[in-house]
């Protein structure tokens, strides 16, 4: 079975390949390159052969181009940490919506309008620092985060971050004492995850827009602690 | 399968590469196989089981949007949805297999989008609850699983209860839709003794993946 798909493999990016070098002249000079590719059934040019598949799959009606596009324009512009901010600031501002988000964290997130993945939110605490991974592939709450940075989805961080999240903390600059609890979350079913990441002092007197301006992609992964600009010398 | 994509608690990946001001795609391609993985009409265990199937050197070469790239064709020629000659001429020669769901703007907007957690309800009482101890199963099963290798056999505690859901997994053990649970293992359960007392890592693990510990 496992020769069949690396047949099968070796065979579609060949054939992508081919039909992308034939339009693109600038190919020939690569050569080298791509014979080397070619002999572990890799792609010498991931973009050409995307631009194979999707040329059939829409000539053959399989996928709608705007639709495509759509699904561009949503992740582009639509959905990202901004969301995630919002809940997360809301939650600071309004215990009940709070206590609502911690015991049941996909309605009070389709409450506040951002539904879409089943959702667990963790608390960060003085005591307990939570942070999410996905062992396996790359999962990842798309409908209140976007997708996720590069960093997330590399063999580095995957790997490492359930037997040494102490280290991986360290190497995104966040240094926790030995009496911090961590708890590591992998997301290994259906369910995403979301850390709720503790409120700064000295943000007694901020409206819920001024929080959520705060509130960064990385303390929602649990890679960080939210903290408060450092003023500037001008002011 | 115990591919290289199972890869929590390997050591030596080296630094974590952190990008500031990342740019959410890094080329138009990236775009185009994003748009292209998520329009067509599979589940994610299929489009998973196909990423892991890239043998385990191409893929630690390759870019997550490469793994995409590179597991798109074979899953559209294995289901039959084109042809390798397709693919080869650009020129659609016959229909497709079957009747495939086409993924619409409009559903992208109103996020009607298939999914396989969608409105489930359990149709068994819960083998387990909150505060059990239970066993993650030693199952070593060559098609794609959501149980970590560096559970498996490992005993923890059940931190939540009530979630149910779809099993997205391409070898089901029991039913189809199955409790999940977030078992917390204790860090030196898992690393031993010289990982943080205080420290624990909660897997979500469908319930056919447990047993009594």
């Amino acid at each position: 079975m496992t020769t069949t798909r690396r047949e099968l493999l070796t065979a579609a990016l060949t054939a992508a390949a081919g039909a992308g070098a034939a339009s693109d002249p600038s190919r020939a000079q690569q050569h080298d390159h791509d014979h080397d590719h070619e002999h572990q059934g890799l792609p010498p040019d991931p973009a050409l052969r995307v631009r194979a598949l999707e040329s059939i799959l829409v000539a053959k009606g399989l996928v709608d181009p705007v639709a495509l596009d759509a699904l561009i324009d949503t992740y582009e512009h639509k959905v990202g940490p901004r969301n995630g901010a919002r809940v997360v600031a809301r939650a600071w501002t309004d215990g009940a919506f709070k206590q609502r988000l911690l015991t049941d964290g996909t309605a009070a997130v389709a409450e506040a309008g951002y539904g879409g993945d089943p959702m667990i939110v963790v608390q960060n605490t003085a005591k307990l620092h939570n942070l999410v991974v996905c062992t396996l592939c790359s999962c990842y709450p798309w409908s209140i985060l976007g997708l996720p940075p590069v960093w997330y989805k590399s063999a580095a961080y995957r790997s490492r971050s359930v037997i040494d999240p102490r280290g991986v903390l360290r190497e995104f600059g966040l240094e926790l004492g030995d009496d911090v609890e961590v708890r590591v979350w992998d997301s290994t079913a259906d369910l995403r995850y979301l850390v709720l990441p503790e409120r700064p002092a000295g943000t007694e007197g901020m409206n819920e827009e001024q929080l959520a301006a705060l509130v960064t992609r990385d303390a929602m992964v649990g890679v960080a602690k939210v903290t408060l600009p450092r003023k500037e010398s001008h002011g | 399968m115990n591919g290289i994509h199972d890869m929590g608690g390997m050591q030596d990946m080296g630094p974590i590469q952190i990008e500031r001001n990342e740019p959410l795609f890094h080329a138009n391609w990236e775009r185009r196989i994003f748009a292209l993985f998520n329009a067509v009409d599979f589940q994610w265990p299929a489009l998973r089981f196909q990423i892991e199937s890239i043998p385990p050197a191409d893929y630690l070469r390759m870019s997550y949007y490469e793994r995409w790239a590179a597991a798109l064709g074979p899953l559209v020629t294995q289901a039959g949805m084109v042809t390798q000659a397709e693919i080869e001429s650009g020129k659609p020669a016959g229909p497709a297999s079957k009747k495939w769901h086409v993924l619409s703007a409009a559903d992208i907007a109103t996020w009607n989008i298939p999914d396989t957690h969608a409105s489930a309800k359990p149709t068994a009482p819960a083998r387990y609850h909150s505060g059990q101890r239970v066993r993650a199963r030693n199952i070593n099963p060559p098609s794609h699983t959501r149980l970590p290798r560096y559970a498996r056999g490992k005993v923890g505690t059940i931190e939540r209860d009530g979630d149910f859901a779809a099993v997205q997994d391409t070898d089901v053990l029991g039913p189809k839709q199955q409790h999940v649970y977030s078992v917390r293992f204790t860090a030196r359960e898992l690393w031993g003794a010289r990982a943080n007392p205080l420290d624990s890592v909660c897997v979500a693990i469908w319930e056919g993946y447990l047993e009594q510990a």
